[in-house]
């Protein structure tokens, strides 16, 4: 089987488009935020895979095309960023001193912990980037000479198993504005993380997308100083 | 023709940042530097937001698709990474349930002290 698909171009192009658009349609079916179509479709891609007995190279082959998209999809983000710019008037303090405590306080425990965990300077320079989305973060991690997999190891981590716990969190902490629960969404767990944000409410989107951008900013000029100084 | 423009305005964007990042040694990567370039020009009013809005809703929608492969990579590099895996995971998952309560309670503090302000104005 895998010497038949090593010269196509579009299997793994194909691949990745029908089991991202499978568990799309499931996680449309039952609402549940363990259902996180990214995740599960990396699952099935690689289930695939073995089953047919395809190697990871074959897939590469062709599915390597759609990381093209990766810059001209983080400049897009400007057109949701700039329809909560009004957001961001009316609450421009809350919303910067809130994600940028949010944002300090994580790159410090994770330089923290990365030298407890005895990580070396590129293993840092991946995990330090994982709190932001994913197009940002990749690019911050290669300006740095991180590498590439912990990264994305860590943000999918990140995004998939943070919003589980999210309400706890704040019914613990009894953290009840809209406002505040988007932003902590955002801030926290990027793009997968506004994706619960959505399903708490409007507001608490908007928010979430907002602090997505700024976080990703924020950590382009926090991850490189905490860099020089690990 | 219109799905044309659009894609062209913003692989202009994503050209002009890959420009910026050759040209300014700072560590921002190419897609920021277009990011906020796009950001300040729908401002301004220089790009309207009719000009670039399908291709840019239909890309951001479709930005998990991006995912997928280097996600395969991660599963395949998993031995490789075995000596670390324990950190990747605590770190990711303790880091993201403080930042949750660092943002949540300063944003809430801000935004019940503004409120309270706004009142004591009106009242």
């Amino acid at each position: 089987m895998d010497s038949l698909l090593q010269e196509s171009l579009f299997f793994g192009f194909f691949l990745t488009l029908a089991c991202y658009f499978a568990c799309v349609e499931i996680a449309k079916r039952y609402k549940s935020p363990l259902l996180n179509p990214l995740f599960w479709s990396i699952v099935l891609t690689i289930v695939v895979l073995k089953l047919l007995g395809i190697s990871y190279s074959t897939f590469e082959y062709g599915a390597k095309y759609l990381n093209y998209l990766l810059t001209p999809i983080t400049v897009c983000l400007a057109v949701p960023l700039y329809r909560q710019l009004r957001h961001l008037r009316d609450y421009a303090d809350a919303v910067i001193i809130s994600i940028l405590s949010g944002t300090l306080a994580c790159a410090a425990m994770i330089f923290l912990m990365s030298k407890m965990f005895g990580f070396d300077k590129s293993m840092y320079a991946s995990m330090a980037v994982k709190s932001i989305t994913t197009a940002i973060a990749l690019g911050v991690n290669e300006e740095l000479g991180g590498i590439q997999v912990v990264s994305i190891m860590a943000i999918t981590i990140t995004g998939t198993i943070g919003p589980i716990f999210a309400t706890s969190v704040y019914k613990l902490l009894h953290i009840k504005e809209p406002i505040a629960q988007g932003l902590a969404l955002g801030t926290g767990s990027h793009a997968i993380g506004t994706s619960r944000a959505l399903e708490l409410g409007e507001i608490q989107g908007a928010m979430s997308s907002l602090a997505i951008v700024v976080t990703g900013v924020l950590t382009v000029i926090i991850a490189p100083i905490l860099y020089g100084i690990y | 023709m219109k799905y044309m423009r659009q894609i062209a305005r913003i692989a202009g964007f994503a050209f002009v940042g890959e420009l910026l990042n050759t040209l300014i040694p700072l560590p921002v990567p190419a897609s920021v530097y277009g990011m906020l370039l796009l950001l300040f020009c729908l401002c301004t009013g220089i790009v309207k937001l009719e000009q670039i809005e399908e291709t840019a809703d239909f890309l951001v929608e479709i930005m998990p698709l991006v995912f997928v492969m280097p996600g395969v990579a991660v599963i395949e590099s998993l031995g490789l990474l075995a000596d670390s895996l324990v950190g990747i995971i605590v770190i990711s998952i303790l880091s993201t349930l403080l930042v949750y309560a660092v943002t949540g309670l300063t944003a809430q503090a801000l935004v019940r002290l503004r409120r309270r302000r706004e009142e004591e104005q009106h009242g």
